[in-house]
């Protein structure tokens, strides 16, 4: 087998380069002509093979220009990264040539056929995507069935809250604190009178009528609040040498952690009201609220946990070899470090939150992912239902991969400081 | 007797007594106060708690079972009509998320700097898109774009793909036992033969082929079954039949319906991103020093990787790809939103809306994955217990 193939050497590197880059530049130019100019070279080859020729011709093209140490920086580098073996040079063809074919035909669905000018589905006239859609819809998108003369409260809450945040970036010491207190306690109080209204002249809308993006960022944002201090304390409950507090904990923990989210929203929606006596009536979003607090609090409880068990022994024998109490000892010297250790975990906690939030649709609060299932069903609008999709998980990963990074980012930051 | 000194004690026991009284007085209070609740509004409803009606007639309709289902059943067998939904799609995702993930995390550790860039974007796109949102892209967008039963792509006539699923021949058994024994009969032999191979390894220091005869064991003797065991295997392809002028139907094989291929992808492709990070956080934390130290004794490439880094990665990808099996079998429950009728589909919708026994089902569905969710933990601790390496 050795003997039949000719061996690329150096010797020989300029004849072995350019026969090798003819053959590459062949199959380039099959593909490229077969994607854009629909014309198949090597149509007179049978079936299959016409399919594979490209793929043939270009790995017998990179195995002559496999030279090594050739002196040639550019090609040496090329060989190293894309041609190393016979397996790395078919993959590496496998996937340039899937992006020609398939890059071209996307980005002509999504941008150059598509359509952004008009009001009405009879103006898409173009084969690629219908973003008139998404235009006619983007207010309920955002807002759900929120009125539309009352939006800018909306706007407004979520406003005040990035100004909050971002100014606590600037401010510093003592004011930072009580920014933070006011973030976390306050304003959450605030946000939600300013949105549901009722008071202060502002008309009353029902939480029936929330919806979209903003409910997202709602339901995300209360959740992460209420569910931070239980699953501190069930953390806390689960390492705790009292038997019925630890055992309490785990059953608790175990429980929400081996059930899907869907059932304990089924469960708010129809179990739920059972246990309460008759008459009383709790809406449905503080319903929902409720039980994706208690769900997402067993997991923030199992990342909390993490921190509490990573830290030293040491730690826990200092605090109390200086005279402090269970309480104290945690609050002041345990937590503040474990929480600091569990950063990333936390933001991974809130990520999974985020992705969870479309599923509130179970009980019939329609966020963005609602939203779009809603208006895909609209019969001025029927067909519409892969733009409306790519939107929604287009607007999901942003905000997803925002955060992931961010939280990759802390992990690096935190684990280069120790 | 010292009566400081046993004051002192009693004090100390009643600081550990007192919150664990209070908190079981707290849990007994709250189930007290919600049982007494539940009676009082099932009273007012005129339902009484109660199994009983798992024996009644469901009289509804199920669009995919596993096992022989009609109206007349009980509501009993929808539940586990239900149950083996969920645990088809559950299987189908975990091995073809583990198959995907493994190589989507081996390609991340590629010197191919393509193949690395590709595995890595893979992964950030599909684990920043809730599955909900890709479960409803494949069903309602991408597998709706799918011709119509009369123009269906053809894979080599014997199987379809269309709008209304995908139709794949039935395998049709003759003496399908003897074909079933003659599979356990080889994985028991490879058992013993590769702890026969363990012992010639270390007592002796011999290296038998154990992958090639395990594979040949388990291909050979099933094959054997079909030449003297009267083993017989045929196949019934789906045709496509005119019911009217318009109406096309693929009549026999097996039928696979969109819901499940969907929720199957979504499933898969998403626990996939996952598991592939597990994988390579695996084989990164294998230590450099080990794969040298294994070269410079004279191990083969093979070896090395076999004997050498899977057995310490396996230790650091086994835990965390546990909980994403674990994962993937209550995200399974999302059916419910494009009506693959999975168990919570079934039971805590369909059952539930017609006899409005909320307390009783929602428990039963809430247990069931509670213990299919502890079942597959045991099952992967076992495991995980079983390569861990042990320290002497």
């Amino acid at each position: 087998m050795k003997n039949i193939l000719i061996k690329p050497s150096k010797e020989k590197l300029n004849s072995f380069v350019s026969f090798g880059s003819f053959f590459i530049s062949i199959a380039f130019i099959d593909v490229l002509a077969n994607t854009f100019l629909n014309l198949n070279f090597t149509s007179f080859l049978p079936g299959k093979l016409s399919y594979f020729a490209p793929l043939i011709i270009g790995t017998i093209g990179l195995y002559f220009i496999r030279i090594e140490f050739s002196g040639n920086k550019m090609l040496d580098r090329i060989n190293t990264n894309f041609n190393s073996n016979n397996l790395n040079a078919v993959l590496s063809l496998i996937v340039i040539f899937a992006l020609i074919k398939y890059i071209p035909p996307v980005l002509n669905w999504f941008f150059f056929d598509a359509n952004f000018v008009g009001n009405s589905k009879e103006e898409c006239t173009g084969s690629g995507a219908c973003w008139i859609f998404v235009k006619v819809w983007f207010n309920r998108f955002v807002y759900g069935m929120y009125p539309d003369a009352e939006q800018w409260r909306i706007n407004s809450a979520f406003f005040i809250l990035f100004a909050l945040v971002g100014a606590s970036f600037f401010v510093s010491g003592k004011y930072k604190t009580y920014l933070i207190i006011f973030l976390l306690f306050v304003y959450p109080i605030i946000g939600l009178k300013l949105i549901s209204g009722g008071d202060f002249g502002l008309k009353y809308v029902e939480t029936g009528a929330w919806g979209g993006l903003s409910l997202t960022f709602i339901v995300s944002a209360f959740a992460l609040i209420l569910c931070f201090p239980i699953g501190m304390f069930l953390a806390l409950g689960r390492r705790s040498n009292l038997p019925a507090i630890k055992y309490s904990s785990i059953g608790f923990i175990e429980l929400w952690r081996g059930v899907p989210l869907i059932t304990v929203l089924f469960m708010s929606a129809v179990m739920f009201p059972m246990f309460l006596p008759d008459g009383t009536y709790v809406d449905k979003l503080i319903r929902v609220l409720i039980a994706i607090t208690l769900f997402e609090a067993a997991y923030m409880a199992e990342v909390i946990r993490g921190g509490l068990q990573a830290l030293p022994k040491g730690q826990y024998e200092a605090a109390k070899s200086l005279g402090m109490g269970y309480w104290r000892m945690h609050f002041l010297i345990i937590l503040p470090q474990a929480l600091k250790l569990v950063i990333p975990g936390i933001a991974n906690t809130f990520l999974a939150l985020v992705k969870d939030t479309p599923l509130i649709f179970v009980v019939g609060l329609l966020e963005l992912a609602g939203m779009v299932n809603l208006a895909k069903t609209n019969p001025k609008w029927l067909g519409m239902a892969m733009e409306g999709y790519v939107f929604a998980g287009l607007v999901f990963w942003i905000i997803c991969y925002a955060m992931s990074r961010y939280s990759q980012n802390l992990e690096k930051k935190l684990s280069t400081e120790r | 007797m010292n009566f400081k000194n046993f004051k002192f004690d009693l004090n100390n026991k009643n600081k550990d007594l007192i919150p664990q009284v209070l908190t079981i007085l707290f849990l007994v209070l709250v189930v007290i106060y919600f049982t007494i609740n539940a009676q009082n509004n099932m009273g007012n409803r005129g339902i009484s708690f109660g199994f009983g009606f798992l024996s009644q007639e469901s009289s509804f309709d199920i669009t995919f079972s596993l096992i022989d289902y009609d109206g007349s059943d009980s509501y009993a067998r929808a539940f586990l009509v239900g149950l083996l939904n969920t645990i088809l799609v559950s299987s189908i995702g975990i091995f073809f998320a583990t198959l995907l993930g493994v190589t989507i995390g081996i390609g991340r550790l590629s010197q191919n700097y393509l193949i690395a860039k590709a595995a890595e974007w893979y992964v950030e796109i599909f684990r920043n898109i809730p599955l909900i949102l890709q479960i409803f892209f494949w069903y309602f967008a991408a597998l709706r774009a799918l011709p119509l039963t009369i123009d269906s792509i053809n894979f080599y006539d014997i199987s379809f793909l269309n709008v209304k699923g995908w139709y794949v021949p039935r395998f049709i058994w003759t003496n399908f036992s003897v074909f079933f024994y003659s599979i356990i009969l080889a994985i028991i032999s490879i058992i013993f033969f590769s702890r026969y191979a363990k012992k010639q390894r270390d007592e002796f220091g011999k290296q038998l082929p154990t992958l090639y005869i395990s594979l040949g064991l388990i291909i050979g003797l099933p094959l054997l079954t079909f030449i003297i065991g009267g083993v017989g295997l045929s196949f019934e392809i789906p045709v496509l039949e005119q019911l009217s002028k318009t109406i096309y139907v693929y009549k026999g094989g097996v039928s696979i319906i969109p819901e499940l291929i969907s929720l199957a992808l979504a499933l898969s492709m998403y626990t996939a991103t996952f598991i592939a990070e597990n994988v390579r956080a695996g084989i990164l934390g294998v230590g450099k020093g080990q794969k040298e130290a294994a070269a410079s004794i004279g191990l083969t490439k093979g070896q090395i990787l076999k004997l050498v880094v899977m057995p310490q990665a396996l230790r650091i990808i086994i835990p965390p790809t546990t909980n994403q099996y674990l994962n993937l079998t209550k995200n399974s429950s999302l059916a419910a939103a494009i009506a693959y009728p999975d168990i919570v589909l079934v039971f805590a919708g369909t059952a539930l809306m017609q006899t409005g026994r909320a307390i009783e089902i929602i428990s039963i569905t809430m247990l069931t994955y509670l213990s299919l969710s502890l079942s597959i933990s045991i099952f992967m601790n076992w495991y995980n217990k079983k390569i861990a390496i042990k320290e002497k």
